[in-house]
Formats: structure tokens, C-alpha cells, sequence
């Protein structure tokens, strides 16, 4: 048991490691976004859960904690993305399609 | 949304979900069959109960029905694999030394109707491998793909939002 947990505790920091790399190599926000939610839920869960297993006490609360980490993480990312679409932070140069003007003149009904 | 146009369950019936939820929510972090602490969970509940009720009835979610129970667990494996091909997609491109990425914000609509089930599609679009969800106006969501494969509305959401929302529209219609 305690080896599982210590595996699937490496396995969550692992990929927190490559989410840190994505934000430093990444371009702009929005990439950086990217790397920084979908790393991030999978690091924080098997962090979490990887705990839960070196302390079977703590099981049902650690799982409950990673599906709270798993409904809210999307909601912050969106945030911060949506804020920097309104203040209009630029993209990248490698970017092919900008529908953001578009979408801005949408009707709000 | 207007919300009479939402379909409501029944007033107890609602109140019932929460309480068990909560409930189960108590159980959980207190990690004991203690009568007193059950007792201390049971006021809680019943008190979050009394005072959550009405929001969570606005929310309008739909009554449970065995189709729809299914076709969420559906749903829910379907977001767990894109999640897991979400990551290693994500790790490959950030890893491989030329970075393969072809970023650009685009605009999909979706057919769903109740802001809940907009919500979920919103947050599921987040978690899947290389698209995340910015900003959502009436029908449609403006969303950054990290390898754009095409810009037309319909191609999109086909790549990006329909296995998804046919699981969804079961479940909130």
C-alpha cells in the first residue's frame, strides 16, 4: 500500500514538474493557461489521492478534496483567461485565427 | 435563462438530494459513526438544507431518471479519458524541443439550452486535451485551441464539443 501511494505520488509530482516546464516554454497566457489547468489537475489528484494512500485514514477525505480540486481548477483557469481577453493581453505570433473582436460584437441577449 | 422555463422537481425532492449530499459530505470529513457527531451533521445539514434549498432548485436540475444516471456515468468516463489524453498531450507538446503548437481563439456554438448544462460543457472543454473555454455569450463559447485544426464553427465543435453534448442533452432534456 505504502509504495502505491509513493508511486502515484511521483506520478502527481511528475506531472506538476512538466506543467512548471509548460509554463516557462509556452509563449503566451493563454498557452501558459493551457499547461498550467490540465497538468495541474492531474498533478494535484494523484498528489492528493497518492497521500490518501500512505494514510488510509485520510482516503475518503483526500478523494473528496481531489473532486472539489477537479470542479473548481477549470473554473479559476476560465477566470483568469476571461480577464485577460477583456484587458486584451495579445497573442503570440504563432497564432493563426483570433476570433475574439467577432465574438465581442455578438449581441448580448 | 428564465427560470420558469426550467422544469423544477419537487420542492421536497430537491431538498432531499441536498440533504443527502451534504450529508454524505459530513460523513466523509468526519470519518465516524460517533452519535454525537452524527447528531452535529444531522443540524448542520439540516440547517445548510433550510437555507440552500432555493439556489440549489435554480439551478434546475433535471429529475433522476435511470436514462439520465447512465448516460452521466457515461459522461464521466468519456471527461476521465480525454482528461488522462489531455495530460500526455499537454507533456508532449511542452517537452518536445520544437514545440509543435498552432494556437488561435476560435468560436463554437452548442445546442444546449440550461446555463447548468453550459457550465459543465464549458468546464469539460477546459479539462480536454488542448482546448479551454474563455468566455461563454447566449450560445456561444470562444475558445483557445492550442493546435487549431479548423476555423469553422461547425468542424470545431464536432472536434470539440459533441461527444460531450450528446451525453449532456440526455441528461438535461
Amino acid at each position: 500500500m505504502e509504495f502505491f501511494g509513493m508511486v502515484i505520488t511521483g506520478i502527481g509530482v511528475l506531472f506538476l514538474l512538466l506543467g512548471n516546464f509548460g509554463i516557462l516554454r509556452l509563449p503566451d497566457v493563454y498557452n501558459r493557461i493551457q499547461a498550467g489547468t490540465k497538468c495541474t489537475t492531474f498533478g494535484t489528484f494523484f498528489t492528493i489521492v497518492g497521500i490518501g494512500f500512505l494514510e488510509p485514514e485520510w482516503l475518503w477525505k483526500c478523494i473528496l478534496i481531489a473532486l472539489f480540486v477537479l470542479i473548481t481548477n477549470p473554473i479559476s483557469s476560465h477566470a483568469i483567461a476571461r480577464a485577460s481577453v477583456k484587458i486584451g493581453v495579445p497573442l503570440c505570433d504563432k497564432s493563426v485565427v483570433d476570433k475574439t473582436k467577432e465574438f465581442e460584437e455578438k449581441e448580448e441577449a | 435563462m428564465n427560470a420558469k422555463d426550467v422544469p423544477h422537481q419537487g420542492s421536497f425532492r430537491s431538498s432531499l438530494y441536498l440533504f443527502i449530499i451534504l450529508m454524505i459530505i459530513w460523513l466523509v470529513l468526519t470519518n465516524s459513526l460517533k452519535t454525537e457527531e452524527l447528531l452535529s451533521g444531522l443540524i448542520i445539514s439540516l440547517l445548510l438544507t433550510h437555507f440552500l434549498s432555493a439556489n440549489y432548485r435554480e439551478l434546475g436540475l433535471p429529475r433522476l431518471r435511470l436514462k439520465r444516471a447512465a448516460n452521466f456515468i457515461a459522461y464521466v468516463f468519456v471527461l476521465l479519458s480525454e482528461i488522462i489524453k489531455a495530460n500526455f498531450d499537454v507533456a508532449y507538446r511542452v517537452l518536445h524541443p520544437k514545440m509543435p503548437i498552432r494556437p488561435g481563439i476560435i468560436i463554437i456554438k452548442t445546442s444546449l439550452k440550461q446555463d447548468i448544462a453550459k457550465v459543465i460543457l464549458a468546464n469539460s472543454i477546459t479539462l480536454t486535451p488542448g482546448t479551454f473555454t474563455l468566455d461563454i455569450k447566449d450560445d456561444a463559447l470562444l475558445i483557445h485551441w492550442i493546435n487549431v485544426k479548423s476555423e469553422e464553427e461547425g468542424e470545431a465543435a464536432k472536434r470539440i464539443s459533441e461527444r460531450f453534448e450528446k451525453y449532456l442533452k440526455v441528461v438535461f432534456e
